[in-house]
């Protein structure tokens, strides 16, 4: 008797964006022409291109900081143009870290990074030891109560991250969260970002210029001119 | 405690922006606390004497200031008669000036007046009342300025007058007034036989209504009204507390300008603060609360110091002489409160196009420029 097949069962799709466009300035620059794109529960992927070729542009979208102007964005399933709010899906399920670290420079490490656990009503003692797991995982312990002004590029960048972390999303967008880090600062950021992605089970979709890093992603997703060439998984 | 945090860090980011808002407000509610506080105390004083042991006050019909009503003396005496009257007094009102005090108010009145028999007499005694042509009573404060005390002769208007007594009220007119005997200050003040008002007292409150049918029907140019009903319906007092408000909501108005421009320049240089908050889950509704908790800080701030700098002017009004009897510097509760309450309304009104503006910030275009 011939034994029974095992398929491995592919997790499921988390974000999807379907034939999306985008222009700006009334039209006159389209920056996405029909990009389709998805990512699974707990991938890791690394939107590469040069600047322009739409990777943050996308990524907005796929956070539903933007609109398309056609096709569809859905995360878990759900079209964001029927998302009740886009409000719970910044607070609850998606994470953002960008280039630039956008903290808040006169308040404090843990100050900046309560402030989605203010947004989303979560309750401090809980808040505080996430961030204590946080900080723990990315050596930011000691750096709790001083100022963002205080702090290095390299623990600013993970402070943002921690920050994308607090409210535990499902999904964490990253938007050239190395670019203004220096090479090797810039590789342990990336390192720590995909082992916390890794433990955390995030699925996680960045854009970067470098190769190298984004060939440390489960998946390469090369784009230009607002189009993306790798092939999509059904 | 972060939510706060974020107001009080805006605010004390631009300290001398904030403070200068807090200062227009300040002025306004101080302007607004003196004005009004003035011309309530001077219509509460007025309406004092007015109502001093009575509870209608009877005078000529459509005259626009009491000091130009002219109640005849027929008119007393046959009131007086009347059985449902306890007792009738008679006052005429007139302004006199001396040296140094250009307004010195002064009031005909007869011995049996409710002011005379209420008020303390620290010299001399009711009794000696108008037992000369030429006895004037002073309140307290008007014997200060005048510099008087019993026996004394003070000049008054064209005429010198024997002071026969110095007493103290409560009512700040009063007690910076002159008391001359009816017959006197009739003919001092060129209105013989005449009083500006009576006040009345009547045996039993059952009868005001009809008292005032009575003085409808026998004495068509003159009015009764209740105390309360006079001091609401008098013109003078309505124009004074209309633009006591008026004058002080100006100010409050500045104020609130100044606040306006200080949450709008607050908005304007943290676009991109504004955005990242939206970025990690701020709603609209969190982020107009942090706009209006900014302004609303401002106004509390501003009212409150604006109240004590209020009361600290009122403070110094009440210790220059020449305004002796007429300022009632007395905080109302329902003043003060209602101060409050337009300077937060205020501040609130002017955090109101900057929190609009910064619920429509969209963070993706925020974030995109330096």
């Amino acid at each position: 008797m011939k034994p029974p097949t095992i398929h491995p069962i592919e997790p499921r799709i988390v974000l999807r964006a379907s034939e999306v466009w985008k222009s700006y300035d009334d039209g006159s620059i389209t920056v996405l022409k029909g990009v389709d794109f998805a990512a699974r529960e707990g991938q890791t992927v690394a939107l590469c291109g040069p600047s322009g070729c739409g990777k943050s542009t996308l990524l907005h979208l796929l956070g539903g900081l933007d609109e398309p102007d056609r096709g569809s964005v859905a995360v878990n399933s759900t079209e964001l143009s029927r998302h009740r709010s886009r409000l719970n899906l910044l607070r609850y399920d998606i994470g953002f870290v960008f280039q630039l670290h956008n903290l808040i420079p006169d308040l404090t490490l843990q100050e900046n990074c309560l402030i989605p656990t203010v947004a989303a009503g979560i309750n401090r003692g809980a808040a505080l030891a996430r961030l204590k797991h946080l900080t723990d995982r990315t050596g930011l312990s000691h750096r709790l109560h001083h100022r963002i002004q205080k702090l290095s590029g390299g623990e600013r960048q993970r402070t943002a991250l921690c920050r994308a972390l607090m409210n535990s999303p499902r999904i964490l967008l990253a938007d050239e969260p190395t670019g203004s880090l220096d090479e090797e600062t810039s590789s342990t950021v990336f390192q720590l970002l995909l082992d916390i992605a890794a433990t955390e089970g995030v699925t996680l979709v960045m854009a970067t210029h470098d190769r190298a890093l984004a060939a440390r992603c489960d998946r390469l997703v090369d784009m230009h001119d607002g189009r993306i060439r790798e092939p999509q998984p059904d | 405690m972060i939510f706060l945090k974020l107001i009080l860090t805006n605010l004390l980011r631009h300290r001398i922006r904030s403070l200068i808002s807090i200062a227009g407000i300040a002025f306004s509610v101080a302007a607004m606390l003196t004005i009004v506080t003035i011309l309530q105390g001077a219509v509460g004083m007025f309406s004092g004497i007015l109502s001093s042991d009575s509870q209608i006050i009877v005078f000529e019909r459509n005259v626009s200031d009491l000091f130009f009503s002219n109640v005849p003396a027929s008119a007393l005496t046959e009131i007086s008669t009347w059985p449902i009257v306890q007792h009738a007094d008679p006052v005429l009102f007139g302004v006199v000036t001396s040296s140094d005090h250009p307004i010195i108010t002064c009031f005909g009145i007869t011995a049996a007046d409710a002011r005379l028999r209420k008020a303390t007499w620290l010299e001399g005694s009711r009794a000696n009342f108008a037992r000369q042509p030429d006895d004037v009573v002073l309140g307290q404060r008007a014997a200060e300025f005048l510099h008087a005390h019993l026996n004394s002769s003070v000049a008054i208007g064209n005429g010198t007058f024997h002071v026969a007594g110095i007493i103290q009220t409560a009512n700040g007119f009063e007690d910076g007034g002159v008391f001359m005997p009816l017959p006197a200050a009739q003919d001092f003040f060129h209105k013989p036989g005449a009083s500006s008002v009576i006040t009345i007292k009547l045996s039993d409150k059952k009868f005001v209504d009809e008292f005032k049918q009575r003085i409808k029907a026998h004495y068509p140019d003159l009015i009764a009204l209740e105390d309360a009903e006079f001091t609401r319906s008098y013109s003078q007092f309505k124009i004074l507390k209309a633009t006591a408000w008026t004058v002080g909501g100006c100010g409050l108005l500045l104020g609130g300008l100044g606040v306006a421009n200080t949450m709008i320049m607050s908005v304007f240089t943290r676009i991109r603060e504004i955005a990242i908050l939206r970025v990690n889950g701020f709603s609209n509704l969190q982020i107009a609360t942090m706009i209006f908790g900014e302004s609303a800080l401002v106004s509390v701030f501003g009212a409150i110091t604006g109240l004590l700098l209020g009361a600290a002017f009122l403070w110094v009004l009440k210790l220059i002489p020449a305004l002796h009897g007429y300022v009632d510097v007395t905080i109302q509760p329902f003043i003060v409160l209602t101060v409050i309450v337009l300077a937060f309304l205020t501040g609130v009104a002017g955090a109101l196009y900057p929190a609009m503006y910064a619920m429509r910030i969209r963070a993706v275009e925020a974030l995109r420029f330096e």
